[in-house]
């Protein structure tokens, strides 16, 4: 029988020619027990480029964040037992908001499976809610095709991460090596090619639409249809918003862009969601932060159309007239192909858009100028003016976050990095890292409160490790800002462990850490802070700008209550 | 309502915790849970009778079928087809019940299938609702034990679940 000759490799070298074949650039990650073979492997060669976190769950957001702002598969590699632990926060950040991702974890020998060996955990029980897939490699044999699998399953349909447990035993295995070009699986086939009859529909609907809406979600995003929905936009006149996940997937500075939409979205969004009467969703999900409560939301008679590559997205809160399940740049090029852009009701459209500049004339993200505190507010539009828009934001959980979304205009996608699905505090820093490391010569910075960082603070030291200069705007309310507005809204006053007390002086703290720190308590501080910090290519600084106690995050649709059920601004 | 949903699943380790992890984190209901290799040795067939508003049956089948390693998902409730459940119960058969036991389990069409001094094992098989009969039938405190298999389902004629 003739056969190829193959080269005969260890396991743990098997894993390193997998990445390697795949094209991985950069491997997050921390060494232990069982992934020693794995890291002598990386030790031996240069194409994979290994960065050291200080912290499991760093890894994972980094790897993440890598993703996020590239398009590239991130991956990150932990040891067994801890190891993994830590990194689920990651992996279940990285799941909520579908970026595709491979996560090599180590495990004890495959015989000490299931004795509650050393640094043993059930990694593929532990994160089966969390990720796409996983897999336990028990046979050497299927490495290199596990693998292969591991990043089609990330890549393809709705992606996500994918988990890869890999015994201590099979890395110091020894089998031939061959990795495939590509696997086919019975079991794993996503639709791509949205439904002729239904895209037919939907540019009816569009063709005919009085009160049109286009709501566009991070599948625009991860599906690089930005583009397309530009094009769409543009060509039917039509008003559009981005969800959180969605921002820079149609340009924030364009005059059809109404804002975010949401619980923390402008009036105008929120208005034209309710009162339309044809939407089309487009990557995105309906979740309770965008519509609130459904049924307020089915109140109003409108048509929906509906593209997502994930039929379970598909009337799950919200029953839609017209699904279409594919990869939305090829639907709605194809939408583009077909819809005749002399049928849309003209007249129509104009007293829609005069109605939804009333509402645009509210002003509803208005807010006190002539404070004498700093409003975090005026920061992030400083942030916005002085990087020419044009930065990665990366952004941790919070009032900082929703006020980064609000205030800096992404024109681009992937510029706008943040955890939309899980609300992961620590995410900010170690998703700069990863962002700036897949795109070295952009500027990137962390928007954050001093409640967050806290929470993945170590990553200043893997910053410094490798020339990271990502640039810290640390909205400093000495609050956990967006638990205390709650607090005050719903709960009575009643401030409830939200204080963050016996903070650190973040100056000195980064100091400690080797990079610069600045104390920013002055308005008029702010621009020549930010100034002066941007002209620093080459270092990491820390902003710790003081900013007002008592800022709210408005509109606000509170928990539970409907789309326009808006709670304003005292300002307006 | 009450759905039977038949699951075609790669035969692997780890696979039915997927299915059931899927049931109990989602919040849909569990009545029973059967599961089987089919003929062919790389896949198992698995039947879920589960309950629901059609909006709930609609994510469930939707779910199920993104998992990776489900192959194919049929309601056959939206359908004819045939649904058949196991029971082994063991009653009290002195020489008292014995005669009055053997024809119970005979109207039913069940078979004994064991047999002891004071006790007898009963096989029988037909829809859920007949088993709940024939327990429902029985003098209760014969009843001392009872074991079900839950409901394995099939279309009929040219209905075929196969890849």
């Amino acid at each position: 029988m003739d056969r190829i000759k193959t080269e005969e490799l260890s396991g743990a070298e098997i894993v390193v020619r997998c990445l390697q074949a795949e094209g991985v650039e950069y491997v997050f990650g921390y060494p232990g027990g069982a992934v020693l073979w794995i890291y002598d492997e990386l030790f031996k060669q240069d194409k994979v480029r290994h960065v050291l976190v200080r912290h499991e769950q760093g890894a994972a957001h980094a790897a993440d964040a890598y993703s996020r702002s590239s398009e590239k598969v991130g991956v990150c590699l932990v040891t067994s037992g801890p190891g993994l632990t830590n990194a689920v926060t990651g992996i279940a950040t990285a799941y909520m908001d579908s970026i595709p991702m491979v996560i090599i974890s180590g495990q004890v020998p495959t015989h000490a499976i299931g004795e509650d060996a050393f640094q043993e955990c059930d990694a593929v029980g532990i994160t089966r809610p969390c990720v796409k897939h996983n897999f336990l490699v028990k046979d050497i044999r299927d490495l290199a095709v596990t693998m292969k699998k591991a990043f089609h399953i990330a890549t393809t349909g709705r992606p996500g991460p994918v988990l890869v447990d890999i015994p201590k035993d099979i890395t110091a295995q020894r089998h031939e090596f061959l990795y495939p070009d590509s696997v086919t699986m019975r079991s794993y086939n996503p639709v791509t090619k949205g439904h002729a009859g239904q895209i037919k529909k939907a540019v009816a609907l569009l063709q005919e639409a009085k009160r049109p809406m286009v709501y566009a979600g991070g599948g625009v995003i991860l599906s690089n249809a930005s583009a397309q929905l530009r094009e769409l936009v543009k060509a039917m006149g039509f008003p559009c918003t981005n969800t959180l996940m969605g921002l820079g997937g149609y340009p924030g500075t364009d005059a059809q862009f109404l804002g975010m939409l949401g619980m923390h979205g402008t009036y105008e969004a929120n208005m034209a969601m309710q009162h339309c009467d044809v939407l089309i969703a487009i990557g995105a999900r309906f979740d309770d932060r965008v519509i609130g409560d459904p049924k307020h939301f089915a109140q109003n008679l409108r048509k929906i159309i509906h593209i997502d590559i994930d039929p379970s997205s598909i009337s799950k809160r919200v029953k839609v007239d017209v699904p279409i399940v594919g990869n939305i740049p090829d639907v709605l090029k194809e939408i583009l192909k077909q819809v005749d852009v002399q049928k849309a009701d003209q007249p129509a459209l104009k007293a829609w858009w005069k109605q939804i500049d009333e509402w645009r004339g509210k002003d509803c993200l208005k807010y006190d100028r002539k404070s004498k505190i700093i409003k975090p507010q005026y920061v992030l539009e400083k942030l916005y003016e002085i990087t020419g828009g044009d930065a990665i934001i990366t952004s941790d959980v919070g009032q900082h976050q929703m006020w980064a979304a609000q205030f800096y205009k992404f024109d681009q996608p992937r510029r706008w990095i943040n955890s939309g699905g899980l609300g992961t505090m620590g995410f900010g820093l170690p998703a700069a890292m990863g962002a700036q490391l897949a795109n070295p010569g952009a500027t990137v910075a962390c928007v954050t409160g001093e409640s967050s960082i806290q929470m993945c603070l170590q990553e200043l030291s893997t910053c410094k490790q490798y020339r990271i200069p990502v640039k810290i705007i640390n909205l400093n309310n000495r609050y956990m800002g967006m638990v205390r507005q709650w607090q005050q809204f719903f709960h009575g006053n009643r401030y409830s462990e939200s204080y963050m007390d016996a903070l650190p002086d973040f100056v000195k703290l980064a100091e400690g850490y080797g990079h610069s720190g600045l104390l920013i308590d002055k308005p008029e501080d702010v621009e020549p802070a930010l100034r002066e910090t941007f002209k620093r290519k080459k270092d990491l600084v820390f902003l710790d700008f003081l900013t007002d106690q008592t800022e709210n995050v408005y509109p606000m649709i509170p928990g539970g209550k409907g789309i326009t059920e808006m709670i304003l601004s005292e300002e307006l | 309502m009450r759905h039977v949903v038949s699951i075609l699943v790669e035969n692997e380790a780890g696979a039915l915790s997927r299915i059931s992890g899927l049931f109990s984190a989602r919040g849909y209901n569990i009545e029973s849970l059967t599961v089987a290799p089919t003929e062919d040795a790389s896949m198992s067939r698995m039947t879920v009778v589960t309950s629901g508003s059609d909006e709930v049956i609609e994510q469930i089948t939707k779910q199920l079928n993104k998992l990776v390693e489900v192959v194919k998902v049929v309601d056959l409730s939206e359908a004819e087809h045939i649904e058949r459940e196991l029971m082994l119960i063991k009653v009290r058969a002195g020489t008292k019940e014995r005669e009055d036991m053997k024809r119970m389990a005979d109207i039913f069409r069940g078979r004994v299938v064991d047999v002891s001094d004071n006790t007898y094992t009963i096989e029988l098989t037909g829809h859920g609702a007949k088993l709940d009969a024939f327990i429902q039938a029985l003098d209760q405190s014969a009843i001392l034990e009872t074991v079900r298999t839950g409901a394995s389902g099939i279309g009929r004629g040219n209905r075929i679940l196969k890849v």
